[in-house]
């Protein structure tokens, strides 16, 4: 390749920076209000600076530790079922071909394309006679909607590569079904299977409409108690909670880091949080 | 245990779950939207619900507002995240930042980044008081009304922000694995910077693009939450107008609300279908 000419790096250069400070901006105001006091217009940095926002979030009449612990349990409980449902689901897609697989492929897709709002206004008719709305459990299992398909289609990824003939190996030496799964089957898939829980986790941590229409504004998870003090004005709050609720997804991302690099499907997962 | 028998079986459970809440769902509120619903008494469907949406002059506004935000934002989101993908192609000083922020980002919620947008672009917000600090506007209603608006530009900048990094990743990966020997060879026998990348790199990557922004394009049109907090009191983005005729006090409004759920669900089945048009033209190359 020729080498470029020097106003074309210096564009690059320029490029590269205002590209940096677009992806960082929306997330600073955030930070900086949750360390304000009375930041109004016009200045351009808080007068006071102050804990208050946070000492607020923490305490028990913010509701927001209370929301915080269901929001995880949510995510948790979707998340644990996702993979119980989606690596059996995964192993079929990843290791067989068989006819419809296309169709059964689409179908785990679907969720992932078709709004959230569409699913759930029809899925709130009937809820509502299991009596499943406002409840946890109807969050959990509404949740399971986009969770599943992202749990899926990393195991399919990962089955893909997957050498079942160990298997046979471990049973002709004598080892039971549950012993195989256990040595053999495990070991080899743990690491789809932590990558894609992250994922479902990260998804159930994100949804909104989904909750919000299940839940019936019972079940307050954290975004839903982010948009309320959003809209009621309290911007040193939000901006608090804003943090709180932004720093699973970091440390995952940090965690993830080796696992991430190159997996597109993976990567593909992350994208409709 | 032969295989189909072991392919059913370990299918069944994500087929039952999917089919059943998923499905389930939208067979429901398709039913509903036809106002035929045999277990509550409901036996005759109509078209009632299609109709009267349908000449909603309501509807048809939030119809094209819902249209112009993902349509707008699709198209910016795709044009600079392939602009961002050719620029981490490149080696240089910025790039492993730049890299690990697409991936943060990504993690984000979108509420998170709506709010963002909302302390920058709002008349209070921190680009109307460095409009002050300038001396370019005295009061907050001088500053141009970027969020709340009836253009939606503050949707909009919220998912740019949010979609340039998941584009760019899928755009990325795709360089990375066609690698730049066809340019190479382009440039070598003449081919302008630009010439190579319009002629020979852009019609490679095509397919890839097209297939994430459908899939942008599918969730812009159907996310609540966004337009909700950042859109203006009227007219309201297609997902806020179904939520808000749903949760009427006046049941008798369900069924148009069912009936916008259809529509902004057969919009995405109609999206996977051009998904699957592009990359199966993409496969057979």
């Amino acid at each position: 390749m020729r080498r470029d000419p020097p106003w074309f790096r210096s564009l690059i250069g320029l490029s590269g920076v205002l590209l940096i400070v677009w992806l960082v901006l929306p997330l600073v105001p955030l930070l900086v209000w949750s360390f304000a006091r009375g930041w109004r217009f016009p200045s351009i940095l808080p007068n006071q600076w102050s804990l208050q926002a946070w000492d607020y979030a923490f305490s028990a009449r913010s509701g927001v530790l209370e929301s915080l612990g269901i929001t995880v349990f949510v995510a948790l409980v979707a998340t644990a079922l996702s993979i119980l449902v989606g690596v059996p689901a995964g192993r079929a897609l990843g290791l067989y071909k068989f006819r419809g697989k296309g169709l059964v492929e689409l179908l785990i897709l679907a969720p992932v394309i078709v709004p959230g709002i569409a699913v759930a206004l029809g899925l709130h008719a009937v809820f509502i006679n299991l009596g499943l709305t406002n409840t946890v459990t109807g969050v959990i299992l509404v949740h399971l909607i986009p969770t599943l398909p992202y749990m899926t289609l990393v195991m399919a990824g990962i089955f893909a590569n997957y050498d079942p003939a160990y298997e046979q190996q471990a049973r002709s030496l004598g080892a039971s079904a549950l012993q195989t799964f256990w040595y053999v089957t495990l070991p080899a898939i743990l690491p789809g299977i932590i990558v894609g829980g992250l994922f479902a986790f990260l998804v159930s941590w994100s949804q909104y409409v989904l909750t919000l229409l299940i839940g019936g504004g019972r079940v307050i998870t954290l975004p839903l108690l982010l948009f309320t003090f959003a809209t009621s004005g309290r911007n040193d709050i939000t901006g608090a909670v804003g943090i709180i609720y932004i720093l699973p997804g970091l440390l995952i991302l940090l965690f993830t880091a080796r696992h991430l690099s190159g997996t597109s499907a993976a990567v593909g997962g992350f994208g409709k949080i | 245990m032969s295989d189909r028998l072991r392919i059913a079986l370990l299918l069944a459970p994500a087929l039952a779950v999917i089919g059943l809440l998923f499905g389930g769902g939208l067979v429901i509120a398709v039913m509903r939207s036809f106002n035929w619903m045999p277990v509550i008494g409901l036996t005759e469907p109509n078209l009632d619900a299609y109709r009267n949406v349908l000449s909603d002059r309501d509807f048809l506004q939030s119809f094209l507002l819902s249209f112009h935000i993902s349509f707008t934002s699709t198209l910016i989101s795709a044009v600079i995240a392939i602009a961002a993908a050719l620029l981490l192609r490149k080696t240089f000083v910025g790039r492993q930042t730049i890299n690990f922020l697409f991936q943060l980002n990504l993690t984000v919620p979108h509420i998170v980044g709506a709010i963002g947008i909302l302390y920058l672009f709002s008349q209070s917000g921190s680009f109307a008081r460095l409009g002050h600090a300038v001396g370019m506007i005295d009061k907050p209603g001088d500053f141009p009304a970027l969020v709340f608006d009836p253009w939606a530009i503050g949707i909009i900048l919220q998912y740019v922000w949010k979609e340039v990094p998941f584009i760019g990743v899928i755009v990325l990966a795709q360089m990375q694995a066609l690698g730049t020997d066809y340019e190479s060879v382009a440039r070598s026998l003449g081919a302008s910077r630009w010439q190579a990348f319009r002629h020979v790199l852009l019609p490679l990557i095509l397919p890839g693009v097209l297939s994430a922004s459908v899939i942008v394009f599918a969730f812009t049109f159907g996310a609540y939450e966004i337009p909700a907090l950042l859109g203006a009191s009227h007219p309201q983005a297609l997902p806020v107008l179904a939520y808000k005729s749903y949760t009427d006090v006046d049941l008798a409004s369900r069924p148009e609300a069912m009936a916008m759920a259809v529509i902004i669900a057969f919009l995405s089945g109609l999206m996977i279908w051009i998904y699957l048009r592009a990359t199966r033209a993409a496969v057979r190359g």
